[in-house]
């Protein structure tokens, strides 16, 4: 375990060069003179010297890439130039909010999606399959951002239930502000894990051992939960990491609807302002983190399936 | 390809494909449902001008945030702009790129994958492991950082969303490639000197064109969510042209004034989305019998 853990470590390094590679060449195709697109048309020739020299612009392009590198091997990502603080501060303040967020989106989703897939799966072609056919159906085609509004505009507008924006402070308040974003994304969520957990176990149900555990007179909620829903972790696994990165990026309009202070409500605060460092800054971070949760789902699937232990 | 055409053979004495998917298209009720759900979006997105009852740029100060009224159906938004007109309008944008995209990521990863494909070597190396990265990153996550390069405007956004879904493409038509590649009338055609531009137009494209297709249905109602998502974020299409995302945008930014543009352009969005996302599961159920229930 230990082992594969560290060939797996090792083998993302690659991963992560090639993504900070093409993060560089995508900032620096940028339409534009990013001197000018920060300081505006009135800048001075002066001024935007001096933005050049500052961000290092007027270094040949290997050196820029190697002091980019460098940058974020040593944590120094800049300074945002409108909010003047260094731009790994603000990422830090940011970054809690939106794992936050992913990490109870994911729980309510897969806490209702799960029993759901169990209910359609034993109930083939019944009245709750097709239940949860129809919400797997909504789900896919809701936008999460159009969701989010309208929970918004239901419950903390119209109702004054919940907060309106904000991401809250101490634990409470912090569960409070996250809830109603969390069950937007979980709305999906919810659909796919169910969906997916339907099928999966309906695969296993054909399976043998699924029949002796019958045969030998298990009861039903044993042999769904000991013997089918362990067989089917593995495609739920899949499932699980997909769905995780969908949240992540999800995250980004559902942040903006309710105006949480997560990462991206930084990063497209920042796109519109075309303050630079916190593009890039805020690029990396979901860049790494789409890596990082690649990693976990690797790393879920020897937790799941032992013969992959062997392998490994 | 040939588990295709054997299930393909034991249906019928000889019905050809398109028989066979307008008979599993005429037996679901929900496809014909979704099916006249587009053209009817078709058509109104056609129709625009003639339909459309306001210029839907035209601002009035003496009648913003205005409720629904027989005058205005959906309601004006906070600068006295008719919802509806907006809505009508913004639906070109959703069905045109959501055309569009699919279309454009398929040349590019029909070509790349192909490429790769037939070629092999470093060069499939080199393909392969860029696609794998990039198919590692969830599409709207690599449209936003794409989008925050390039910047927004409808040419852009179809740059944007190509540039997401080609890895999907490139990952099919590669596969696809290599297993026709394999064939024996390849073979054949590579002994008997045929040039390799030839056999790749000939023998390789026609027979990998049907999963691309099929890819290109199923990523329509992507294309279609994504660009509303984009615009919504401000990233996609630039105010004051329409567009279902940045109307619910606007929608947001006023939430005091009126709801109704938020839940008429989430409507629009959802149900084409569902219809486009029906479809496609017929068109890959039809196609692709591995997924067949």
């Amino acid at each position: 375990m230990g082992h594969f853990l560290l060939r797996r470590l090792f083998d993302a390094v690659p991963t992560v060069l090639l993504v900070l590679t093409l993060v560089f060449a995508a900032m620096r195709i940028l339409p534009g003179d990013p001197a000018l697109a920060a300081l505006g048309d009135n800048a001075l020739p002066e001024q935007l010297a001096a933005f050049r020299e500052q961000f290092g612009l007027n270094q040949p392009l290997w050196r820029q890439y190697l002091d980019f590198l460098g940058g974020v091997l040593t944590f120094d990502l800049g300074r945002s130039l409108l909010h003047s603080r260094p731009v790994l501060e603000m990422l830090a303040h940011a970054l809690p909010f939106t794992i936050e967020l992913t990490i109870v989106a994911t729980f309510i989703g897969v806490t209702i999606g799960v029993p759901l897939g169990v209910l359609a799966a034993t109930r083939r072609n019944r009245l709750p399959d097709s239940g949860v056919r129809l919400f797997s159906l909504v789900g896919y085609a809701v936008p999460d951002f159009y969701l989010g509004a309208l929970l918004l505009i239901t419950f903390s507008l119209n109702l004054g239930l919940f907060p309106i924006s904000g991401g809250g402070e101490g634990f409470w308040d912090r569960m409070y502000h996250v809830l109603l974003p969390a069950i937007t994304l979980a709305f999906l969520k919810a659909a796919f894990i169910g969906k997916l957990t339907r099928t999966s176990l309906l695969e296993v149900f054909g399976k043998d051992y699924v029949r002796t555990a019958r045969a030998k007179g298990a009861r039903e909620g044993r042999v769904i939960y000991r013997h089918a829903l362990r067989n089917a972790l593995l495609p739920l696994t899949t499932g699980l990491g997909i769905s995780l990165l969908a949240t992540l990026s999800g995250s980004v309009a559902v942040e903006l609807v309710f105006n949480r202070p997560g990462i991206g409500t930084l990063l497209i605060g920042a796109i519109s302002e075309r303050d630079y460092a916190v593009i890039q800054g805020g690029i990396i971070v979901f860049a790494l983190l789409v890596v990082f949760v690649n990693l976990l789902i690797d790393l879920l699937y020897i937790a799941v399936d032992p013969r992959l232990r062997v392998q490994a | 390809m040939s588990a295709v055409t054997e299930r393909l053979d034991l249906l019928a004495p000889e019905p050809s494909r398109l028989a066979i998917v307008r008979m599993v298209i005429l037996n679901r009720p929900s496809t014909i449902a979704a099916v006249c759900l587009i053209l009817v979006f078709v058509a109104i997105a056609t129709a625009a001008p003639l339909i459309a009852p306001y210029d839907p740029l035209a601002q009035s100060y003496i009648k913003i945030n205005q409720s629904p009224s027989w005058e205005h159906w959906l309601g004006t938004d906070q600068f006295g702009r008719d919802v509806l007109s907006r809505m009508i309008y913004g639906s070109r944008n959703s069905l045109i790129i959501g055309v569009l995209a699919p279309l454009v990521a398929a040349i590019i990863g029909t070509t790349l994958g192909v490429v790769a494909g037939f070629f092999g070597g470093i060069i499939d190396r080199v393909i392969s492991r860029l696609v794998d990265l990039l198919i590692s990153f969830p599409e709207l996550l690599l449209a936003i950082i794409i989008a925050a390069a390039l910047g927004g405007g409808f040419w852009n956004i179809v740059i944007v969303l190509a540039a997401a879904f080609v890895p999907n493409f490139a990952r099919v038509a590669r596969a696809q490639t290599m297993a026709v590649r394999a064939e024996p009338y390849v073979e054949a055609a590579v002994a008997s000197g045929v040039t390799q531009l030839r056999i790749i137009m000939r023998h390789i494209i026609p027979n990998i064109a049907a999963p691309i297709v099929v890819l290109m249905t199923l990523w329509t109602a992507s294309a279609i969510r994504l660009e509303a998502s984009l615009s919504f974020l401000g990233l996609g299409t630039q105010a004051p042209q329409p567009s279902w995302g940045n109307i619910i945008r606007d929608g947001l930014n006023n939430l005091f004034g009126s709801p109704w543009p938020v839940i008429g352009a989430g409507l629009a969005i959802t149900s084409v989305v569902l219809a486009f996302n029906l479809l496609g599961d017929t068109i890959r159920d039809v196609l692709d019998p591995e997924t067949s229930p």
